[in-house]
């Protein structure tokens, strides 16, 4: 910001004081003091907005970060697995045990409310697939007490976290207002309870019928090795591209063409990168649907106009004196820009670097058309060439298909899922700010 | 250091270029948003029952679905469409003639349509066809003429309806959703009403008559809504006067804060849809590649699990979110088995 004063200085009218404002100048002052508080009031309305924002992000989306769940221990005997391995909804049938486990364990604490094994199947979510993959993992649990703690459906959990009142709850087969009794019961006997929902963080997607095991976990994945191909690509082609082009380019109209284009191509839709990566590396080379690798190209034809636009900035803003003199003690043209232009233009690339990452982190309409959208982040990726080449989604295509689902527990998951994904993008950001702050010189 | 980077990059491209040749060896399914859901839940009970990956389902709607389906046999394209109407005449020859013979078609049930509302908005509790096309349609009937439609408030027409700002939010045109409702609510209602007759004694032919029934209107009380039914929920929270189309399940999710109308005298329900009393539903369809199964490893066992009695039946998770069981189901558990493709009945 400039200084600016308030008190008019020079030549007054020769019949007035130097003391008393004449007409022009208290207009010019008005005008100025109008002019500041239009900025204030612009400002504030900003500020307003922005806290609106948050607040609601955090309101709805802190919800995500807790879960109900269901506290017990049972023995899972030999007949019983195996009788569950026979079947082909293994699943339905370990959800079968844990239901009659708990009514047998309910019933001997002799509580004092109606237990069914309906209302019980409406207040836990679906504990079959989590039960059956522990005790594949752990045969030898088999035959001994194991202690679980089951999600509760997204309904119970909406009842702990507000979201589902006994005014607003309608009798459904999702649940009923009979089952709340038994709901208060379970939690007096602290059977059921609140907790850190960690599987948010790190688990994978779920089916519409499952909010409460649905994570961010493998999305996140997904979106850093689509990030890690956008970095390892965009920046070396960028910088390359955007050093000949201001240093060694001659300037002439295949130059002046070539700058246009990348302008033109950095107000390109996001959709149509998307469009163009369906044909060329899905349709025409031949790369795998879903797969972060795809996604990450498309972002990286994304990315990289804004890389050479800010690279080129970085670079010009280096004075040519810096030039000059190491092309004065003997340096080649090549010597003078890797030895003396680069390292001074470094900060400026990296914080337009980052900042091109960002945004290609928080995209999700190429992802639409490649194949990333929809039920696709259920499983990690076993390896780093299956993190690549295996589908998997991204955060932002993650929340959208999380707002798009009829379950209201899923579209809290979305607004948490908008809160982890700003999380990444402060981050990076303040990487950038940092950067610059530390690195950045000024002539 | 740009030229340190360079080679590296350059060596990891050819490194994915040498992995990509690795074959696929989990199912790949797109198509419909409404049936996402039913596969999404499908899949992952097949992910945590069997040894197969489970399987990706994709969203972007029917048409979309099944040009991709379309698009040829291989590794590249995928192995299941889904559909919310069956696939049509023009869809199976551009198939074949990109070689994608012998398609299987699956049924997996049936989906209700319906008219809800806010909870505290006003009382919109009966609809008839006809109440839908006075409200909606570009061009209606009024004392014996066909004229652009006048009617503002739904009291305009039915006395019984509330006198209420008509607004509805409509699925757009790229949902198969919007063909049946044009077909089951905005034809009926112009029949029912006489409009049709009255625009075919005006000259029109029967399709032309027909076209110009399920158009709708343009002046802003009829919103297209081309996202989820997500969206169709945040408008009419916003204008609580607006009515809005839903899937029966997605109502069913909701019923803290929608209220549904009759259609026809009807309730929507399961049951008054698999008995086709209640008049607007559809059924939902997969389409399976022949010539990928025994390619792609678990294609078949997931057909087959998609439509057995515990997954698809009328006590399956699929009903339990809110499908309707298709009464004929062992027809299609035996057209999956015996791998019966389109056409050989």
């Amino acid at each position: 910001m400039t200084e600016t004063t308030t008190t008019p200085s020079a030549s007054p009218p020769k019949k007035s004081s130097l003391f008393v404002l004449d007409e022009r100048t208290r207009k010019r002052n008005a005008a100025e003091t109008r002019f500041r508080m239009y900025g204030i009031t612009a400002i504030s309305v900003g500020l307003v907005f922005l806290v609106l924002l948050f607040t609601s992000i955090l309101r709805s989306g802190i919800p995500a970060f807790t879960q109900t769940v269901v506290k017990i221990e049972f023995v899972l005997t030999k007949e019983q697995f195996d009788k569950a391995e026979s079947k082909m909804l293994k699943t339905g049938e370990y959800q079968n045990i844990f239901v009659n486990a708990l009514i047998g364990q309910l019933e001997a604490r002799n509580l004092d409310v109606n237990v069914d094994s309906k209302s019980i199947k409406r207040i836990v979510g679906k504990p079959g697939g989590m039960i059956r993959s522990f005790f594949l993992e752990n045969p030898d649990q088999i035959g001994t007490p194991v202690s679980f703690e089951i999600v509760a459906s997204s309904r119970v959990d909406g009842y702990f976290n507000g979201r589902v009142t006994r005014d607003t709850l309608v009798d459904t087969r999702f649940l009923k207002a009979s089952d709340l009794d038994l709901v208060d019961a379970l939690q007096e006997a602290d059977i059921i309870q609140g907790a850190f929902n960690w599987n948010f963080i790190t688990g994978t997607d779920s089916g519409v019928d499952n909010p409460g095991g649905a994570g961010l976990g493998a999305s996140v994945i997904g979106s850093f090795f689509m990030m890690l191909v956008v970095l390892f690509l965009s920046l070396p082609i960028g910088v390359a591209a955007s050093i000949y082009l201001e240093e060694f380019a001659p300037k002439n109209l295949w130059t002046d063409l070539i700058e246009v284009n990348i302008s033109n191509l950095a107000a390109v839709p996001s959709i149509v990168f998307g469009i163009l990566g369906l044909a060329v590396f899905i349709q025409f080379a031949g790369l795998p649907q879903s797969a972060p690798v795809v996604g990450g190209l498309v972002l990286t034809l994304m990315t990289l106009p804004t890389i050479i636009i800010s690279t080129r900035a970085s670079l010009a803003a280096v004075p040519p004196s810096i030039r000059d003199a190491a092309l004065g003690v003997g340096a080649s043209k090549m010597q003078a820009v890797f030895h003396h232009v680069l390292p001074l233009a470094m900060p400026g690339i990296l914080t337009g670097t980052i900042i091109g990452l960002a945004q290609a982190l928080g995209e999700t309409a190429p992802l639409l058309l490649i194949g990333m959208v929809g039920f696709v982040a259920r499983e990690y990726p076993d390896g780093i060439a299956s993190g690549f080449m295996d589908a998997n989604s991204a955060m932002p295509a993650q929340i959208y298909t999380w707002a798009s689902r009829a379950d209201p527990g899923f579209y809290e998951k979305a607004w948490g899922g908008i809160i982890v994904l700003l999380l990444f993008l402060i981050t990076m950001n303040a990487i950038a700010v940092i950067l610059r702050r530390r690195f950045e010189r000024r002539w | 250091m740009s030229l340190v980077k360079l080679a590296t990059s350059a060596l990891a491209l050819s490194v994915l270029a040498a992995t990509a040749a690795a074959a696929r060896d989990q199912v790949q399914i797109a198509g419909s948003s409404t049936v996402l859901p039913y596969a999404s839940i499908v899949a992952e009970a097949f992910g945590d029952n069997f040894d197969f990956p489970t399987p990706v389902v994709e969203s972007g709607g029917s048409s979309s679905g099944l040009k991709r389906f379309c698009e040829g046999v291989g590794e590249n394209t995928i192995d299941i469409a889904n559909a919310s109407r069956s696939i049509r005449e023009k869809e199976i020859k551009a198939c074949a003639e990109a070689g994608v013979t012998d398609i299987i078609e699956v049924r997996i049930g049936y989906d209700g349509i319906v008219f809800a509302s806010p909870i505290d908005g006003p009382a919109y509790t009966a609809f008839q066809p006809a109440d839908i096309f006075n409200a909606l349609g570009s061009k209606v009937l009024v004392d014996g003429a066909i004229v652009d439609n006048p009617h503002s408030q739904w009291a305009d027409f039915n006395g019984d309806l509330p006198a209420a700002d008509i607004l509805a939010f409509i699925p757009g045109t790229k949902h198969g959703t919007r063909e049946v409702f044009e077909d089951k609510v905005l034809l009926k209602g112009c029949e029912v009403t006489g409009a049709m007759e009255a625009m075919m004694a005006a000259g029109l032919s029967e399709d032309d008559a027909e076209d110009t029934c399920i158009d709708v209107r343009q002046d802003g009380k009829s919103v297209d809504i081309d996202g989820d039914y997500t969206e169709t929920l945040a408008r009419i929270d916003a204008n609580p006067n607006g009515i809005g189309i839903f899937g029966l399940a997605f109502f069913e999710n909701n019923q803290d804060k929608l209220k549904v109308a009759t259609m026809g005298g009807v309730a929507p329900s399961t049951e008054s849809i698999s008995t086709g009393e209640y008049p607007v539903s559809r059924p939902l369809f997969f389409y399976i590649k022949t010539a990928h199964i025994g390619v792609i490893p678990g294609l078949k066992e997931f057909a087959s699990f998609f439509v057995a009695d515990e997954i698809a039946g009328p006590e399956g998770p699929l009903s339990a979110y809110g499908l309707v069981a298709d009464p004929e189901l062992t027809v299609t558990q035996a057209a999956v088995a015996n791998e019966t493709p389109l056409g050989s009945k």
